[in-house]
């Protein structure tokens, strides 16, 4: 199994860079996948979306990113300030971390983890603590409402989340993240080669169900609500701040996309079975596709956005509840009984 | 509530600064506190500055309180110091999303005092602007309960079919939103040439998109979950709080002005009430759609029976009701709209009353709200139609 | 609506519905590259014929919000054989744009036709100040007023209107009967002439323009041109 390219000497080097391609690795998904949203849901509702910054508006993230920067930073008065502050941080750095984890391509991840899928799921499941946190201090009625449904919704649907990439690890017999896209390019059924996710269809569902309502995207949008809580949890928020709970969400979408696609949709390998070529061009390749598939499930993200009206608090939880988890459940019975049979 | 709110560490708890947040339980539940909530005066769901004021337990409302008068512009008092043409003008602004309809009234009371002939192609053209006005309007509450619920898209679509219709009508009108095409006597001028034509183009491509709202959204199954037995309104309740339009067609009460006391050249078309029994949110949304293919039947109606003619009489030059009163009912696209005029004989009335559909049925949602989810406020806010300009004048 | 068949059926009709609407081409209008057609009724602005106001204060006075502001003066006109006549002479003609609430009213009381609408709109100002436009701004709309269209069919014009058409041919007529007798008496022709411009009228009307529109023009065209003959004369003395 390759190694990753960030396995360099000294170790301050390979820090350094580690943490400079965390970040850019952060942005530069979370304004691809931004502009994406745009364009998508522009097209969608008959219209064009941004066309002016630049060439068909692909400047307009950036030129947005601009502007924040000189909106006046406004703490409410009678909010909490230390927590106030902090909450975008908070709802920012679990996206940062959880990026270390994931694998680009063949040798494209930071560090790999024994059980790396665990770790990224438990440190995006951090963001919700900025939400309830902004939430808390923004001493606004419907902020604190926002936040509570927020994270209620959080605990719902992680157990989904945890359940659908369980039945991935038991079928792939690792936690490791670029393991598991190794145990998935060898993966036959019936002797054809075969991505998780045709096989793994209800798991797929789940994960991307659940993974749309732990970053709060419409059809599950109750905490931002925007016609009755304003904006939920970031009302209070301006400028930057507000800034860095967008760009959480976008990168929010980034690592949920790249999880489901290591796990169901075979990673950096255009379909297992299909090797990549050695060397930097099988790099190049790997990223290329691993950002394709990444975009493709956000594409869906958006379109999902386009069509649907956001459910309910108390169906959203009856969902999870009383459909999600017990088909989670049933799903891990019938992959370990296929494991052991076949 | 406790007397001082505290503003310490950002939420309001019980028992003020300092004091730690008690958990009391008794019989067998968590004792909890009501939240007092300000919906509005700016918020998104109230389109408009109308304030609602809720107590909150938990997610459920127990008491709603609508408090309006926010955007009160004294129309009417207004209206006693403007003459009938101004008056016109002016009632094309308090309902901007039936300005036709308004000053189509306004104009009936004069002509009624006046004991005025209206000629009859006026007439027709009248009924064609009136139903053109009422799709425009169902088109803006269509696209913004979509926008409520959490579905954007709708919205765009339904302002793509607005932009379509408020072209062609402008190019009769001179107006996109305030028409002020109607005058005493008649109309402004007749229709330019191409308006039918463009008419019936449109007509017909509304016919498609209203179906296309229909597949975005009635079939779904979120949209469905949100939005049946969500505010159910019960048909006494309804005509209790004087609840027209849409809103009582829901309840499947069949009250309709165009049928009861047909103004206009409506005794000679086939107007169709579409009704419904259930009066939640789901069946106000649906006699909303199918009020605009009712409406596109009336359009066609006439297309085909326009007579040729003038469309003005000649009037003196400065208009003056005789003296006296009368009271005319017209079908705005909201429900019923009355106008109540009082003329000395002067050119300005001596007093105008408007009755406006919004302000009735926006006095009817605390029956709604209370004991529903704050959710649901969106779904039945959003259901119940109403404007705030028009509740408030 | 056909009977409730799979559960998410209508979840999926609409994503189809969304898709195919992102296959085809938007809409929208890109605005500032792309200019919008207004219909010539269009209430965009209104522009002011200052040749034709005679100052009757009409539309000041009609107006719901009185935002037309007029000031004039009177003027003593030395008419040549010693009699002088008095006019009144427009100093002010301004609108506020702020304050109007573009409902016509004004266009449609002015008696003497100086007052119009167009489709013009891009008069927008980052100050509200700016936006009480004088009639030397009004007087360059005017050059932006497209002619009334045509009217549907079995529509019946306004009959003052067409009396007014009736009466304007027959001076025309009269007119040039007069101007013929009168070439062919050698004189002059009389002093009072018909009140527009014969030759630019028939003009117009021969390209097609309608008849309103055209005495609207050919009327302007004459006042500009005893204006300006008058002026020439006060300049001689
Ligand atoms: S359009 Fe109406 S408000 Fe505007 S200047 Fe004319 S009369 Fe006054
Ligand atoms: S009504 Fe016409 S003529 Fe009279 S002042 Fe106004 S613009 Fe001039």
């Amino acid at each position: 199994m390759a190694t990753s390219v960030f396995a360099l000497e000294p170790l301050w080097l390979a820090l350094l860079l580690q943490a400079l391609a965390a970040l850019l690795l952060f942005l530069i998904g979370a304004v691809v996948v931004g502009y994406l949203e745009h364009k998508v849901l522009a097209h969608m509702q008959d219209r064009l979306g941004p066309m002016e910054a630049i060439w068909h508006g692909i400047g307009q993230l950036p030129a947005d990113g601009l502007k924040f920067l000189q909106k006046e930073d406004i703490i409410p008065t009678a909010a909490d300030r230390w927590v106030f502050a902090l909450a975008p941080a908070v709802a920012v750095v679990p996206g940062v971390v959880v990026i270390a984890v994931l694998p680009f391509g063949p040798g494209l991840w930071l560090t790999d983890l024994d059980a790396g899928i665990f770790f990224a799921l438990a440190a995006s499941g951090v963001t919700v603590l900025g939400t309830l946190m902004a939430g808390w201090s923004s001493a606004n009625k419907f902020s604190l409402m926002g936040g509570l449904r927020g994270a209620a919704q959080l605990i719902s649907y992680e157990l989904p989340l945890v359940l659908a990439a369980a039945a991935i690890v038991i079928q792939a017999g690792t936690l490791s993240l670029p393991g598991i896209v190794e145990a998935q390019h060898g993966f036959t059924l019936f002797g054809v080669p075969m991505i998780y996710g045709i096989p793994h269809i209800i798991g797929l569902g789940l994960f991307f169900v659940a993974a749309l309502a732990e970053l709060s995207r419409p059809p599950f949008d109750m905490p931002i609500a925007d016609s009755e809580l304003i904006a939920g949890h970031m009302t209070e928020y301006t400028g930057m701040r507000y800034a860095f709970f967008m760009l959480s969400e976008y990168a929010g979408m980034v690592i949920l996309s790249a999880l489901a696609t290591v796990l169901f949709l075979g990673g950096w390998y255009p379909w297992p079975g299909v090797g990549l070529p050695e060397g930097a061009a099988g790099m190049v390749l790997g990223f290329v596709i691993t950002f394709a598939k990444i975009l493709v499930l956000s594409a869906i993200m958006v379109w999902l956005r386009a069509t649907f009206p956001r459910m309910r608090e108390d169906q959203l939880q009856r969902l999870s509840w009383s459909v999600l988890i017990p088909l989670g459940l049933l799903n891990i019975v019938l992959v370990a009984t296929a494991k052991v049979w076949f | 509530m406790s007397e001082t709110l505290p503003h310490e560490g950002g939420v309001i708890l019980p028992g003020g600064p300092g004091e730690a947040m008690s958990v009391e339980i008794r019989d067998g539940g968590l004792v909890t506190q009501e939240m007092n909530l300000n919906i509005g005066p700016q918020h998104p769901a109230t389109h408009g500055v109308l304030r609602v004021v809720i107590d909150l337990d938990g997610e459920v409302i127990v008491r709603a309180r609508p408090v309006i008068g926010y955007m009160h512009r004294g129309f009417e008092k207004l209206a006693e110091a403007r003459d009938y043409r101004q008056i016109i003008a002016l009632v094309n602004r308090h309902d901007w999303l039936s300005a036709f309809c308004n000053e189509l009234g306004v104009a009936l009371a004069v002509e009624r005092l006046m004991e005025l002939e209206v000629p009859e192609r006026a007439q027709w053209i009248r009924v064609l602007m009136s139903e053109w006005n009422r799709i425009l309007n169902h088109l803006m509450f269509i696209g913004s309960f979509g926008l409520e619920l959490g579905a954007i898209t709708p919205v765009f679509f339904s302002f793509r079919e607005r932009e379509d219709i408020q072209s062609f009508l402008e190019s009769a009108t001179g107006g996109r939103l305030h028409f002020t095409y109607t005058r005493v006597g008649g109309l402004k001028e007749d229709l330019p040439a191409g308006f039918l034509d463009a008419s019936r183009q449109m007509a017909a491509t509304m016919r498609s998109r209203n179906d296309e709202y229909r597949q975005l959204l009635l079939g779904n199954e979120i949209f469905q979950a949100r939005t049946k037995g969500v505010g159910a309104l019960a048909p006494d309740v309804a005509v209790d709080y004087g609840v027209t339009g849409p809103t009582l067609h829901a309840t499947g009460v069949a009250e309709d002005v165009r049928l009861s006391e047909p103004y206009c050249v409506y005794d000679e078309l086939d107007v169709k009430v579409p009704v419904r029994t259930n009066g939640d949110s789901y069946d106000r949304f649906v006699v909303l759609l199918d009020r605009i293919d009712a409406s596109l039947d009336l359009i066609e109606q006439v297309h085909e029976g326009l007579p040729a003619g003038p469309v003005n009489r000649k009037m003196p030059k400065t208009v003056k009701a005789p003296e006296g009163a009368t009271y005319v009912r017209t079908e705005n696209p909201l429900g019923q709209g009355g106008y109540y005029l009082v003329s000395d004989g002067g050119k300005t009335p001596w007093r105008m009353r408007m009755r406006t559909p919004s302000f009735s049925n926006i006095q009817m949602v605390p029956e709604l709200l209370e004991g529903s989810l704050l959710s649901d406020m969106i779904a039945i806010l959003g259901s119940v139609y109403f404007v705030v300009g028009d509740v408030d004048r | 609506m056909a009977a409730p068949s799979l559960p998410g059926s209508g979840l999926l009709k609409g994503l189809g519905l969304t898709f195919k609407t992102m296959l085809s081409p938007a809409t929208t209008a890109q605005y500032p590259h792309v200019k919008p057609e207004l219909p010539p009724r269009t209430r965009g602005v209104i522009a002011l014929m200052e040749e034709n106001c005679t100052v009757c204060m009409l539309c000041a006075k009609e107006c719901p919000d009185w935002c037309i502001y007029i000031d004039s003066s009177k003027e003593t006109v030395p008419v040549e054989g010693g009699r002088t006549r008095t006019r009144n002479v427009l100093d002010r003609f301004a609108i506020d744009f702020a304050l109007c609430m573009y409902c016509g009213i004004c266009v449609e009381v002015c008696p003497f036709d100086a007052l119009f609408w167009s489709p013009e709109f891009e008069y927008a100002e980052y100050d509200i100040r700016e936006l009480t436009h004088e009639k030397e701004r009004l007087r360059e709309w005017m050059d932006t007023v497209p002619p009334p269209p045509p009217l549907e069919e079995g529509a019946v014009p306004p009959a003052e209107i067409e009396a007014g058409i009736a009466a304007a041919r027959k001076e025309a007529e009269e007119a040039v009967a007069k101007a013929k007798a009168a070439a062919e008496g050698g004189g002059e022709p009389e002093a009072e002439g018909p009140q527009i411009d014969e030759e630019l009228f028939a003009r117009l009307v021969a390209e097609g323009t309608p008849e309103r529109a055209a005495r609207a023009k050919a009327k302007a065209a004459f006042v500009k041109a005893q204006k300006r003959r008058e002026r020439e004369q006060g300049g001689d003395q």
